[in-house]
């Protein structure tokens, strides 16, 4: 679960992260109240979850009221397009209205999961305000890492070394030390999946403070963090996705016109590639899981025929722990109370499947049956009159 | 002989009184695998289907009824523990089947394993082993396998049983199907999993599923290219995915442009490994590889 910038400020401070001052604004009114309570000069930046915000015009600094009202009228309501947005952009409701710092320097540091090591890893550079893929693509060596021994922790000595590997000295390399002993146990303590610090920065003064954040959190963990629940902005996500959610399916919209139903993952994943290889393209990624109910299905089939640009639907279901003949009624049922037009490829194998079959054949309605993969993707792409590639 | 499951494997089910638990301990006892011991904490002198003695502990299990084997069904909050449970009793292989556990546990857990290199641990997140006519440990449907000379090892669980299908379509049985899982931290990786097979006398080739996410299977395919005789076909799922997004399984994703369907495929084949672009031709692949 990913959350806004501010958010993860006030998380990274409750932990005894040095980060700046500032207050949230929902309208111009209160932009210009934070201001006045902060001190100017202030930064105005744009709160939506995607990086390149500064330059997409999200981030402004502002020395005074008058620019603060400014930008906050400028930035809330606009749609800013980044790097990471697309190009549809992300309409910005909120801005985060911050003192500004004195920088001297600015450097990077990311906490992740290596899995190669299946260690959490601090990742610190001198390459503050660049985007780490391309620091660790262009100029490996100025990057840093250091795993950590989940038996004991991030150690002193850990924390030493990043601080001396990025030339920090007198009180900011003591700040310096504190701020990585203090982000690690934020990490631990909210089960986060990534920390970003960029950049983190030195300022004249010696402190060492966070001057953006970025987090994400392990949803397999929010059992335990129930802090963290009512920072999920819905805003921020897919519809689709969010309703696929409310019903324990896995759903992931894309751009195409075939839309998808699959039980697992990897087989999921496998369809939307032959779909593509036959020469269509797939509408989203579906997985309905391990104990697919009739209820399910009716449920997966809404959301996909819910996205417009559905012209047609493949099912394709291998029966393990999921039976074959409830898929089918399943099915059977949806199209019922949906009363879709659009035409659907049934691909049943594994438990039940002659069960399954003999459903839908009896059904009298307008399903094409499919017995193998391949088929199935040929016939789903026929029907659109797309040609097949070999 | 067939790698991790065979004759010799007693089998304790931990989380045996509950419901998926119950049910596909039902399943591996009619497939022929011999469970000795059920594991519920508080439910310890119980019968499972009045054959299966349920104890308070693994340790009771291994002490009582001689497991060496242990299969998890138990909710993920709390299966970090029944692994280091299980380890901590001695069990040799630990086959974890339950999906959603926390990262930061089974980093622990990872830590806990080094310091008890006896157990082997497979998944989580999986299906599990099977052993076609012999025995199996886990959740997959036992009747579409056949015993034969495939080797399979796969992180996703249906897309195993779509390669065991059109093998069995081409006319290939299995030596043993190992389910490794989705999660970011797994027990098995891809590697390991490939130098049992490529040791057991009666692997003859090999299937490899990968899928988006880390770079397990390029680690393996650079243990393949060096060490690696028998014939090995590959498929990557994921080749469609958009960057950023968990394409269910924790952990098939792409992150910061890495751990793409493309790189993966790439490192494969420069090992040598036949590897196909489509899902629909695994079992076409072996055949031709074998002629």
């Amino acid at each position: 679960m990913k959350i806004h910038e501010y958010q993860a400020k006030e998380i990274l401070r409750s932990y005894g992260v040095a980060v700046p001052q500032g207050k949230i604004a929902f309208t111009v009114q209160e932009a210009e109240e934070a201001a006045k309570e902060i001190g100017l000069p202030v930064v105005v930046k744009a709160q939506i979850h995607a990086g390149g915000r500064g330059k997409g015009g999200g981030v402004k600094f502002a020395p005074t009221a008058q620019d603060v009202r400014q930008y906050a009228s400028d930035i809330l309501g606009m749609t800013l397009i980044t790097h990471q947005t697309g190009p549809e952009g992300r309409l910005v409701k909120k801005v985060w209205i911050e003192e500004a710092s004195n920088i001297a320097h600015e450097y990077y540091a990311g906490i992740v999961l290596d899995r190669a090591s299946s260690k959490v890893t601090f990742m610190v550079s001198t390459e503050g305000g660049m985007e780490i893929e391309k620091v660790a693509e262009e100029t490996p060596d100025k990057i840093l890492k250091v795993g950590v021994d989940a038996s004991v922790g991030l150690q002193a000595f850990q924390a030493r070394e990043m601080a001396f590997s990025l030339g920090l000295t007198g009180s900011a390399f003591k700040n310096g030390v504190k701020f990585f002993l203090a982000l690690y146990k934020a990490y631990i303590g909210t089960d986060a999946s990534l920390f970003e610090i960029n950049p983190l920065v030195v300022t004249q003064e010696g402190d060492v403070i966070a001057l953006d954040a970025k987090a994400d959190f392990d949803n397999n963990a929010m059992y335990r963090q129930k802090t963290l629940t009512p920072l999920r902005d819905f805003d921020e996500e897919e519809p689709l996705e969010i309703e696929a959610d409310k019903s324990g399916l896995n759903y992931i919209k894309l751009d195409g016109n075939i839309g998808c139903m699959v039980n697992g993952a990897g087989l999921a994943m496998g369809t939307m590639d032959i779909i593509k290889l036959t020469g269509g393209e797939p509408a989203n990624f579906l997985d309905v899981g391990g104990s697919a109910s009739a209820e399910t299905v009716e449920q997966g089939f809404r959301i996909i025929l819910s996205d417009k640009n559905v012209k047609a639907v493949l099912i394709n279901i291998f029966g393990g722990i999921v039976r074959c003949d409830r898929v089918a009624n399943g099915v059977i049922q949806a199209i019922k109370n949906i009363n879709t037009q659009v035409p659907i490829v049934v691909r049943l194998q594994g438990t039940n499947a002659e069960e399954g079959k003999k459903l839908l054949e009896e059904s009298g309605m307008n399903i094409i049956a499919a017995t193998e993969l391949k088929d199935a993707a040929e016939k789903v792409v026929t029907t659109l009159g797309q040609t097949i590639s070999k | 002989m067939s790698v991790l499951v065979n004759k010799d494997t007693r089998l304790v089910v931990q989380g045996i009184t509950g419901t998926e638990g119950g049910f596909h301990t039902q399943q591996m006892i009619e497939y022929g695998t011999n469970v000795v011991a059920g594991v519920t904490p508080g439910k310890g002198g119980q019968m499972f289907m009045d054959s299966v003695p349920v104890f308070d502990t693994v340790k009771d299990a291994v002490k009582i009824a001689s497991a060496n084997a242990s299969v998890i069904f138990v909710p993920p909050a709390f299966a970090a523990d029944a692994i280091m449970e299980a380890a901590d009793a001695g069990i040799e292989l630990v086959v974890c089947i339950t999906e959603g556990i926390p990262t930061l546990d089974m980093i622990n857990v990872h830590e806990f394993l080094k310091k008890r290199p006896k157990t082997t641990l497979i998944g989580p997140n999986c299906p599990g082993v099977i052993t076609p006519g012999v025995a199996k440990i886990g959740i997959m449907p036992g009747f579409i396998h056949k015993p034969g000379k495939i080797g399979i090892i796969s992180r996703s669980g249906t897309l195993t049983y779509e390669a065991v299908h059109q093998l069995g379509n081409a006319g290939f049985g299995q030596s043993t199907a190992i389910g490794i899982g989705g999660d970011p931290i797994i027990g098995t990786k891809h590697i390991d999993a490939v130098k049992l097979l490529n040791e057991d006398p009666e692997t003859e080739a090999i299937v490899l599923i990968g899928e988006i996410g880390g770079s397990d299977e390029e680690t393996a395919a650079a243990y393949i290219a060096k060490y690696v005789k028998k014939p090995v076909v590959a498929f990557i799922a994921g080749q469609t995915a958009p960057e950023g997004k968990r394409m269910g399984h924790a952990g098939a994703i792409i992150a910061g442009g890495k751990g793409t369907a493309a790189e993966k495929m790439e490192a494969l084949a420069a090992a040598g490994i036949h590897v196909v672009k489509s899902p629909a031709d695994i079992g076409n692949k072996m055949k031709e590889v074998l002629g």
